[in-house]
């Protein structure tokens, strides 16, 4: 392999009003090899790649590709310099066809007419030669995630790239097809491509990676061979200080229960089926109940559902034993049900809000905050803020009259958090409460979910983690299709076992307990 | 100076003064486009309007007529503002002050109601009008630019149907209130005394000033605003917490319909202009009042500053000289000042992004200057 490099970013710096998102970093890719970029949420990677991409012009800096150097203006050029890239969110025509996809852009074409023959000859070579198995007339909105993954990657291959980036390509898959993937990652380096693997999970790069360059905060921290290194020492050099990967917690012990559901039945809104099928579920006093399974598999419309934010079809919700089937999304929170929202920009924060206007956003209605006559208590309002802002760590620039728009996501997290723990609820539904977070935050996120358990809360979380799922709950329950198709110990289970759930090649009878 | 172009209401203040400039320099393009001669002149008559007179005591009748005006204006940028804050765009506003005028109208000379009870109705037909929007748009999700659009035309045409029942067969306006309905004028409370008896001065004034205090007071203090403004920021997030964002909806509509009616009845019950039945456009009114609006920076207090400067141009336009314009030039030049200030949202955020350049400039100098030592 010897020293040559594919591709080479020396000292890139780019900065943003306010920020600067890269400063002085410089990564290398040899030919041939797995190269993993680790870095928290927002330490710059994406700004990175979206340099080498084109999309951004560095301020400080060179791109040197096979040697010499050479400007990368549009995306177009980074294309002709053999660049491409698996995106997060896999930028696919739904009701095309795989091959469509694959060609889209560049279609085969004799005077303007298609030749897809010549095209689907080629994409089955590459599909044998690589492992990436496909069905080339499947419609894109049919297939798993898994293959739609496949086809993104033969779509970089049959445009002749050399250099692949993968951006987080394993956020979506079961650990089965993960594991799928590393081995098509490694016979593509085999191959002779360089590969470019974005991630900040550990266990992944320590497997697959030759080489790993950390960032942190927009800076370039050091770049280690994977097989000299540790997974302490990785994430010491991605947060800067130790971290603590397992949830410290005691035995639980579930009293009461705090929440029932009997057959839930939620309609979709993006198909004809129902998206939650009969679903039931209880959830005690003193125990995290964890909800498992792969995106889209009915766990939103499931907590819309339990929250009162979509309409049941059919089913029965008990709040502290009582029935709150029809009662509105008020009534059930001031019943004593929190709920941190999957999505904290759509649901969970009015960004354009102060965060002390945020933190009273289930509250404000209360006589602490509005005076018979309907005026706010501005000064109960300040000081609300204050207290939790004191109590939970939260971050800002401004303290309470920052607008939540500017603060960073794990403080935005944070201020929610704090804002549904604090009206002290007796069910707290927490639904991937530390979706791109970086570690540190989601160690502190964990302690507080563990804390409100042990001081005999119920709480219900959903999480498409596998390391959260093994981790923070008491018991866990796999969703599949809209229906839970097991319950485990996560005491005894695998990573494995539940990935077979997950994915629906098994299934057992759940007897709700 | 960064720390005090970074304030908020100094941004709106400039950004807002900024159009004024650009757009009466636009129009002074235009005119020197059509007639070169006395382009000057015009443009600087259409500054002026009340100005443009010599004896004081003209300037004074002058300014009250603009005055009375700006009332209704106030009423309906209050009207547009208000339900923007919820996130809706009451273009509606337009045909619920037809409504408002329609009923202060019918209620004076049709019933012989007394001035209360007038502007009362046409707060009500103004607000009936939102309910319909608000309505419509919370239960059906219908767009509520659609929806006030065509009852813009609906409005207009009930009122003609309707207004024809209090006028002579000869003429086309509707009877003048002093002959037929003068309980139905607002009271002038003496303020006519300081604008040279100019008997349109009067209630609606000092009214439309208090209505826009109110309005900034339940935006920015009380509960039922935190609600509405949340709404208006984020609907779903008003959602998950457990906001009626459906009631939300139709009541903001409702009041901001209610501002609107009584924008028709600040206007037509002073007396100043009677209703022409044959008129087959929506009245500008309310349209003007989504620049008035945005010119005054969406807050109700500059509402009140901006309305005036638009109805002040809009009055100067008529003392265009008509010897060498068109009639319609003079409000072709209003049209095109009003128009350049809805720039005002894209300068405040050029004056963002240029103060945000700046800063990093500096601190990098500051970055540099410290690595030296």
């Amino acid at each position: 392999m010897g020293q040559s490099y594919a591709i080479e970013m020396l000292g890139i710096t780019k900065r943003f009003p306010g920020i600067i998102a890269n400063d002085n970093i410089s990564l290398q890719l040899k030919k041939g090899e797995i190269h993993a970029l680790l870095g928290e949420n927002g330490a710059g990677k994406s700004t990175l790649m979206s340099v080498l991409f084109g999309l951004y012009q560095p301020e400080e800096g060179i791109i040197k590709k096979d040697g010499k150097e050479v400007k990368i203006n549009n995306p177009n050029d980074a294309n002709e310099l053999g660049i491409g890239m698996v995106h997060q969110h896999f930028k696919l025509v739904e009701c095309f066809s795989v091959l469509d996809n694959i060609i889209l852009g560049v279609e085969p074409n004799k005077y303007g007419f298609l030749k897809k023959n010549e095209a689907r000859v080629k994409v089955m070579e590459l599909s044998e030669k690589y492992g990436l198995h496909i069905d080339p007339d499947a419609m894109i909105e049919d297939i798993t995630v898994g293959m739609q993954q496949r086809t993104e990657i033969l779509k970089m291959l049959y445009r002749d790239n050399e250099i692949l980036i993968f951006d987080e390509p394993t956020a979506v898959l079961t650990p089965q097809e993960i594991r799928e993937l590393m081995q098509i990652m490694k016979n593509l380096a085999a191959e002779g491509k360089s590969i470019l693997f974005i991630s900040h999970k550990l266990a992944e790069i320590m497997e697959v990676a030759d080489r790993c360059t950390v960032i942190r905060k927009g800076k370039y921290i050091g770049t280690v061979e994977t097989a000299h290194t540790t997974m302490s020492e990785l994430s010491a050099m991605m947060v800067g200080r130790d971290v603590n990967f397992h949830v410290e917690k005691k035995e639980s012990k579930p009293g009461e229960v705090l929440l029932s559901v009997e057959g839930m039945t939620v309609a979709s809104k993006a198909h004809k089926n129902n998206a939650v099928k009969n679903v039931s579920l209880k959830v005690r006093a003193g125990e995290i109940v964890c909800i498992a399974g792969i995106d889209g598999n009915g766990q939103t419309e499931f907590v819309h559902g339990l929250t009162g934010l979509e309409p049941l079809v059919s089913g029965k919700i008990e709040l502290c034993g009582k029935d709150i089937t029809h009662s509105s999304i008020r009534q059930r929170s001031v019943m004593g049900l929190s709920h941190i929202p999957e999505d904290r920009h759509k649901h969970g924060l009015v960004l354009d809000y102060t965060l002390e206007e945020n933190l009273v956003l289930q509250r404000y209605f209360e006589p602490e905050f509005t005076n018979k006559a309907g005026f706010l208590r501005f000064k109960n309002i300040r000081e609300n803020a204050e207290r939790l802002i004191e109590q939970y760590d939260v971050r800002s620039g401004q303290g309470p009259v920052t607008v939540a728009r500017s603060m960073s996501g794990g403080n935005q997290q944070k201020a929610i958090i704090a804002r549904e723990i604090d009206k002290h609820p007796e069910v707290l539904v927490a639904v991937q409460p530390t979706r791109g977070l970086d570690v540190g935050a989601i160690e502190y996120i964990h302690k507080q979910l563990v804390a409100q358990r042990d001081a005999g809360k119920a709480v219900l979380l959903v999480s498409l983690e596998l390391d959260e799922v093994m981790d923070v709950p008491d018991r866990i329950l796999v969703m599949y299709e809209g229906e839970i198709v097991g319950e485990f110990d996560p005491k005894t289970t695998t990573q494995e076992e539940l990935g077979l759930y997950m994915a629906g090649a098994k299934k057992a009878e759940v007897t709700v307990s | 100076m960064r720390k005090i172009l970074k304030n908020e209401g100094v941004q709106s203040l400039l950004t807002s003064l900024i159009c004024i400039i650009v757009g009466m320099f636009v129009g002074y393009l235009v005119l020197l486009l059509i007639e070169p001669t006395g382009a000057f002149e015009a443009i600087m008559s259409v500054a002026k309007n009340f100005l443009g007179y010599s004896r004081t005591n003209m300037q004074l009748k002058h300014l009250g007529t603009t005055l009375a005006k700006t009332a209704p204006l106030i009423m309906c940028s209050l009207s547009i503002l208000f339900s923007y804050k919820v996130g809706l765009f009451n273009i509606g506003a337009a045909g619920q002050y037809v409504m408002g005028a329609c009923a202060c109208l019918y209620g004076a000379l049709g019933f012989g109601w007394g001035w209360l009870p007038c502007l009362l109705f046409a707060a009500f037909a103004g607000a009936a009008f939102g309910v319909i929007t608000g309505a419509l748009k919370a239960y059906c999700n219908v767009n509520e630019v659609i929806s006030g659009i065509m009852l813009n035309w609906i409005g207009l045409y009930f009122t003609n149907m309707v207004l024809t029942n209090v006028k002579d067969a000869s003429s086309a306006y509707t009877y003048a209130l002093k002959a037929k309905g003068k309980d139905a004028i607002l009271p002038t409370l003496g303020l006519e005394e300081f604008f040279s008896r100019n008997k349109y001065v009067g209630i609606a004034i000092p009214l439309a000033i208090i209505f826009a205090i109110l309005v900034w007071v339940v935006l920015n203090k009380t509960k039922f605003g935190y609600e509405l403004k949340a709404t208006g920021y984020n609907k779903n997030a008003a959602k998950y917490c457990g906001m009626a964002e459906k009631r939300n909806i139709i009541v903001s509509l409702a009041i901001s319909g209610a501002l609107a009616g009584l924008a028709g009845a600040f206007l037509y019950q002073t007396d100043i202009e009677q209703w022409k039945v044959t008129i087959s456009s929506v009245p500008t009114m309310g349209f003007n009042g989504i620049a008035a609006a945005f010119l005054g920076g969406l807050n109700p207090i500059g509402a009140i500053f901006s309305s005036f400067f638009i109805q002040h141009i809009t009055e100067g336009g008529t003392h265009v000289d008509l010897t060498i314009y068109c009639s319609q030039i003079s409000e072709l030049i209003s049209a095109l000042i009003i128009y350049l200030c809805g720039f005002v949202g894209f300068l405040k955020m050029l004056i963002n992004t240029s103060l945000a350049k700046s800063e990093e400039k500096h601190a990098k100098k500051k970055a540099e200057k410290g690595g030296d030592k």
